[in-house]
């Protein structure tokens, strides 16, 4: 089959971009998105053109690496499926398919494709975890938890961190993304000494990233790839208010707030440069 | 120089306490004062870095992934071992050493695997701490399940994500220290060189890969967590972006490396489908557990599965070991898929192809019960080859999985270049010349979390680290070496793009250093490396700048480090004329075509050192020695 590949291009972050379109011949119904990538950037490279940059590592749909719009959909039309799992047999021959990258303030775009998302490292950093050193541990077996409570924190435990959620909500949310793991820890006995904390030092984070506020729509939910439930915000917001009358005295400091990023001033360690 | 493993006196059980007692402490107030620089963030190298944090040395923690969350540990699907007899099964630390010892084919470090069992017990504690959300039974505790050879329950599992759920609970308590400040964290960042000074490992030379920046990052030691080597046969079921690059810097600067030969093919893989193919998807071998594997008796039979009746079928696994069946470990399921397919048995398209058959599971336990267990597994097989596994039987062929070979290390994880630490798959200590199914997790965490925190500790407190003139001549040399390398890609401008030539160079090495060898075959794979590698620095094509985000750039230099390491693996090969474990050499089988092993002359790890391109590297050897698991031909019949 046949296929036109509409992309977005963008040297650099400062630099300005455009739609450039590529036709690709010979695609096999088998391979997936980024394998037909992988062969315009060959035919690229050969060129002497700059193959087009876009973020993968597994290929398997579980590094949550990948990802961008096709058609306007995140991970395109296929249902829980990250775009390297995605096989070229669910589109038309002769269609042309807009690939554009994440958008979203909070995720500031390196090149063509590629986008940062050190912000949702910052939302884990923030509280996202149980806080337990290695060593001291009791027996497994001692901390019984029913198997329907495991259950429910693997299904938020699933959340592969790819974005996805972030850039098919128009407000740029990432109330999936902060739900899922505030679900995953808070509902099991290991999280809850810390399930207040968590989720306001996340929320306050996640707000400091410059995402949006959540408004249900429940695009989110649609295009992830692990099927995250929209109930992991409702988890959130109820661990959030109840956590915020009950520890109503901490002081919550975001880390590394998003200003820094819009002001372009040049961070520590920063591997983008600011 | 003497190989010395540097392992403890007296009885197995007793040399890992003894060890820890005679390591000397860093005094606490101290701690913050050591620099260590963490490479990889995997289950190794996240774990690690974050329980160093929670000691207080301050931890620079690098990947090249643009987050820690990333790496390849995630993509683990079965689970993870532990001798903790939940099952009541007849478990013991002895009993998961032995199969270990046993599952390697005795070419593993008896001391060290002694270790590992011993503390695969606390990583589940540990691990269910932090939160993982280990598959429970009703009743609340824990359950396992009995996985890739072993005859016991013992391994324990998220659903088919347990890499994902290890990794992200190490990732957890990694970023837990980002936060606390004692980790700095720097993705997108690759590790290019080693410095070495006065002999010990000071740090390392990095480029960033958004800004192309070359720095340098100085520290009192150097851990890496690096991963394995697979995709030196490009396809393989690893990330993409896995690489050998780091360790192989790293040995140039002196550090051995121990048995390339021994590499994992992993039965379960979804069969190649055609040229543009950039990776394959491993099937977990849990599959096993309750898939029967067949071909057809007759060569050629191009019926489709469900016409082909019971007693025209070949359930080969089951017919040639009856007491293991289809849970015979890797190497042997492997090699036994090839042979069938050498027959002309195979099945789909291109006849690299057999059956794993779930009918008679789903009669037996129902189909929930197989969605359940296997659920994510087979909607990922359909997602990939639009056919459904629930009514048509999968197709599998083996694949490249794991490399149990790497930087060679003592029982401390130290290399030999002082103060240069490795763990995980990057080193090659414990699985010997095959790894046990659910193996691969134990080990690093057992590594990152409970072995380097204590041996980096000793290391600190037993030598004396002067400061570094950042001005040192090493230093110099070893930016200068990164950005000549850099320089030289960038400016070839030949014809052929980078993965051209890398899915050249493995389909050369799966040919002659696969899932079995010849001394022959060995022999013209390292001419035909040669060539290949020469062409490669004459007529390869990297197109773009240093200065900026430059994902050919990168592969290039992965590449070209792959082409060494490919032709060291294949000198192993040769040099070990036995078969064993994942190695076999053709000419050392037993009559009923088994891997045959020759402890007299092959009892050793083979530890190989860097003597400049196109040299024969230096072999030295630490014998083994098998105090309490005699040697025996492994027999699963």
């Amino acid at each position: 089959m046949r296929v036109t590949l509409k992309i977005w291009r963008q040297a650099s972050r400062g630099g300005s971009g455009k739609f450039v379109s590529y036709p690709v011949d010979n695609v096999n119904p088998d391979m997936s998105m980024l394998e037909c990538l992988d062969v315009l950037n060959e035919q690229l490279i050969e060129r002497g053109e700059e193959p087009v940059a876009f973020e993968h590592d597994c290929r398997e749909g579980i590094c949550g690496s990948c990802g961008f719009m096709i058609n306007g959909v995140a991970h395109g039309p296929l249902p829980a499926t990250t775009v390297c799992q995605l096989t070229m047999r669910h589109f038309k021959d002769g269609e042309t398919l807009t690939l554009e990258p994440w958008r979203a303030r909070a995720f500031p775009l390196i090149k063509d494709l590629v986008v940062d998302r050190r912000s949702f490292d910052r939302i884990i950093a923030s509280g996202g975890y149980i806080s337990t050193s290695t060593g001291g541990a009791c027996d497994g077996n001692d901390i019984l938890v029913p198997k329907e409570t495991a259950d429910r924190a693997m299904d938020a435990a699933a959340c592969i961190g790819c974005g996805a959620c972030v850039a098919a909500c128009p407000n740029a949310s990432a109330a999936l993304f902060t739900g899922a793991k505030i679900t995953h820890l808070g509902v099991l006995p290991q999280g809850k000494p810390e399930q207040d904390r968590r989720a306001i030092a996340m929320v306050a984070q996640m707000n400091a990233e410059g995402f949006g506020g959540c408004t249900n729509i429940g695009e989110c939910t649609g295009v992830c790839p692990k099927e995250i439930p929209l109930e992991v915000i409702a988890a959130m917001n109820r661990d959030y208010l109840r956590g915020s009358w009950r520890a109503r005295d901490n002081v919550v400091t975001p880390i590394r707030p998003f200003t820094e990023w819009s002001t372009g001033s040049k961070l520590k360690n920063d591997p983008t440069g600011g | 120089m003497e190989l010395n493993a540097n392992i403890p006196s007296g009885p197995i059980e007793q040399k890992w306490d003894k060890a820890r007692f005679e390591m000397k402490l860093v005094n606490p107030a101290n701690k913050r004062r050591h620099t260590l620089i963490v490479v990889g963030s995997g289950l190794a190298g996240a774990s690690a870095a974050a329980t160093l944090g929670e000691l207080g040395y301050h931890v620079k923690c690098f990947c090249f992934q643009d987050s820690p969350r990333r790496a390849h540990s995630i993509a683990a699907q079965g689970g993870i071992n532990a001798a903790k007899n939940y099952q009541n099964d007849g478990d013991s630390v002895y009993r998961l050493f032995y199969d270990t010892v046993k599952g390697g084919d005795f070419r593993a470090r008896e001391a060290n695997v002694y270790r590992l069992a011993q503390i695969s017990v606390h990583i589940i504690d540990q691990c269910v701490a932090q939160g993982v959300p280990f598959a429970r039974e009703y009743g609340g505790t824990l359950t396992n399940r009995s996985f890739g050879g072993a005859q016991v329950s013992r391994t324990f599992y998220a659903r088919g994500q347990t890499g994902q759920q290890l990794l992200l609970g190490a990732y957890q308590a990694l970023e837990r220290q980002v936060n606390a400040g004692t980790v700095e964290m720097f993705p997108r960042t690759e590790m290019l060189d080693l410095i070495v000074i006065d002999g010990k490992a000071r740090g390392i030379v990095t480029r960033n890969l958004v800004t192309g920046e070359i720095n340098t990052h100085l520290g009192d030691a150097v851990i890496l967590g690096t991963g394995g080597y697979g995709n030196v046969f490009f396809l393989s079921t690893n990330a993409k972006g896995s690489n050998v690059t780091a360790c192989w810097r790293a040995h140039k600067r002196g550090a051995l490396f121990a048995n390339p030969c021994f590499t994992q093919i992993h039965p379960t893989c979804i069969p190649v489908s055609g040229e543009y193919q950039s990776k394959l998807t491993l099937m977990s071998e849990s599959l096993r557990n309750d898939g029967r594997i067949w071909v057809p008796l007759q060569k050629g039979d191009k019926r489709s599965p469900d016409q082909i009746p019971e007693a025209e079928r070949d359930y080969y696994l089951e017919r040639r070991y009856p007491s293991f069946g289809n849970l015979v470990p890797r190497d042997v399921a492997s090699r036994n898929a090839k042979y069938v397919c050498d027959e002309g048995r195979g099945v789909g398209e291109t006849g690299l192809g057999v059956y794993l058959d779930f009918g008679d599971a789903i009669r037996r336990l129902g189909r929930k019960t197989i969605e359940e267990r296997y659920g994510n597994l087979f909607d990922m097989y359909q997602r990939i080859t639009d056919e459904d596994p629930y009514k048509v039987p999968m197709r599998i062929y083996p694949a490249i999985h794991y490399t149990m070979g790497g930087l060679w290390v003592d029982y401390q994880l130290m290399s030999t270049i002082p103060g240069l630490f490795v763990i995980g798959e990057a080193n090659f200590s414990d699985h010997g010349a095959n790894r046990l199914g659910a193996s691969a997790l134990m080990q690093g965490l057992s590594d990152g979390y409970f072995i380097v925190p204590y041996t980096v500790g000793n290391y600190l407190a037993t030598n004396k680290l002067g400061k570094i003139d950042a001005d040192d001549p090493e230093i110099r040399n070893s930016v200068a070496c990164v950005q000549q390398t850099i320089q030289k890609l960038l400016s070839i401008n030949g014809k052929r793009t980078v993965d051209s030539f890398h899915r050249q160079l493995g389909k050369i090495v799966w040919d002659y250093c696969g899932m079995s060898r010849t001394a022959q075959g060995l022999e013209t794979a390292i001419g035909q490396i040669r060539e290949l590698r020469d062409e490669y620095w004459q007529n390869v094509k990297v197109v773009g700048s240093a200065d900026d985000l430059n994902q050919s750039l990168e592969k290039a230099g992965r590449v070209a480090d792959f082409f060494e390491l490919a032709e060291l693996m294949c000198i192993d090969a040769r040099e070990r004329n036995e078969s064993c474990g994942g190695h076999f050499r053709e000419e050392y089988q037993t009559e009923d075509g088994e891997a045959q092993r020759d402890d007299e002359n092959y009892s050793y790890v083979a530890a190989w050192g860097y003597r400049g391109y196109g040299n024969y590297p230096e072999l030295f050897k630490e014998p083994l020695d098998f105090e309490y698991v005699h040697p025996s031909q492994r027999s699963y019949k």
